[in-house]
């Protein structure tokens, strides 16, 4: 399955994933808490200059990154238009792009593996109840699973349209559930015989 | 043990090809995302602890990087967006909808209908609208208009995880651990 980390080296891959994302709560906050739309628009700036020194194609990536973003921007562009407050809906958006671009940067510049290294390190007090063997079990095993249910769903599909003209229909849910369910119950035992979870 | 863990990672798994599959029609023509029906399941299926759990994972995963939302979304930008806040109440919606089917006597389809509503609209849209109207701006009744438009869509989502969860009990009633 693809992640969405960028395959072009940036110099941001080789910073810590812990920094990184500590990095990014601040900046996060800073948004919320910058007083005006010039700090705002300055902050935006910041995120931009990172992005350029990624080089061309992660800012390209990047915008396009940004796209479910465009719905939000039309809804809050047209009521503050309605409204007469063009600072205040500029103000939103500049913090939606902003949060969003920074965020996203994040994520192109770090590996699945340095990510779920930080996922370790959140959950490292809980280990009595969650030990770290088995959450990243927990992760394989979903990893591994999405593109097999996603089969599935695909094999029952057809099986809806070699019978039917119809397109497949809510129906198919009741048996991609289900083997989800039957999967779930041959794993478990597939994992017992080998000595459970431990 | 083992069949808590592998329920909790295939459900996550559910949760995730719900909203990849491309095109289920849900309603006559109107392709829809499942992926909040996946929620309401995880809750009227696995019951509240082990459905909140199944959500947690899947937005872990969301986290670190998996393009496992709908439409392909993922990384932590999605909880920098304004659905935000519907994000956070996920698991909150599977937990509420696993209490309630826990604990009402109804039979299985009406109840875990019932436990979806509560669970996947009610308490979930607290925590949406709350999340649109910080990252938008905007006041909690601005924030609640624009919630109304995910609300048709979602009401049919429960009546099919009705469905669904009635058609497993039917067929494996042993592994409906929210009633077990």
């Amino acid at each position: 399955m693809l992640t969405l980390t960028s395959p072009v080296e940036t110099p941001f891959h080789r910073w810590p994933a812990g920094v990184k994302l500590a990095l990014l709560c601040m900046y996060t906050v800073w948004l919320f808490a910058a007083p005006g739309l010039g700090w705002l628009l300055a902050s935006l700036a910041v995120v931009g200059v990172a992005y350029g020194i990624c080089g061309w194609q992660m800012m390209q990536q990047g915008l396009q990154m940004l796209r479910p973003l465009w719905p939000f921007i039309v809804i809050v562009g047209l009521w503050h238009g309605w409204q007469g407050d063009w600072l205040g809906g500029a103000i939103v958006i500049a913090r939606l792009i902003a949060a969003l671009a920074a965020a996203n940067l994040v994520t192109m510049t770090t590996g699945l593996a340095p990510m779920i290294g930080v996922v370790e390190w959140l959950v490292r007090p809980l280990s009595p109840v969650l030990p770290a063997r088995r959450l990243a079990l927990a992760f394989a095993l979903v990893v591994r699973f999405v593109p097999v249910l996603a089969k599935h769903a695909e094999t029952i599909g057809q099986a809806w349209r070699a019978r039917s003209p119809k397109r497949p229909y809510w129906r198919i849910l009741p048996p991609l559930t289900l083997s989800a369910i039957d999967e779930a119950d041959r794993v478990a035992e597939a994992l017992r015989a080998r000595g459970g979870v431990g | 043990m083992e069949r808590n863990l592998t329920y909790i990672a295939l459900f996550a798994a559910l949760i995730a090809v719900l909203g990849i599959v491309p095109k289920i029609d849900l309603a006559a023509g109107v392709p829809i995302t499942a992926q909040s029906l996946g929620i309401m399941l995880c809750g009227t299926v696995l019951g509240a602890k082990r459905g909140a759990l199944a959500v947690l994972l899947f937005l872990a995963l969301v986290a670190v990087g998996l393009p496992l939302l709908s439409g392909g979304r993922g990384g932590i930008g999605v909880f920098a967006s304004p659905s935000v806040g519907f994000l956070i109440g996920f698991p909150v919606a599977a937990f509420v909808a696993g209490w309630v089917m826990e604990r009402t006597t109804l039979s299985v389809g009406p109840a875990a209908w019932a436990a979806s509503v509560i669970g996947g609209i009610a308490v979930l849209y607290v925590f949406g609208i709350i999340g649109m109207s910080v990252m938008l701006g905007k006041t909690l009744s601005e924030a609640a208009m624009l919630a109304v438009a995910f609300l048709p869509g979602d009401a049919l989502k429960t009546v099919l995880a009705g469905f669904v969860t009635a058609a497993i009990a039917g067929m494996r009633p042993g592994t409906l651990l929210s009633r077990a």
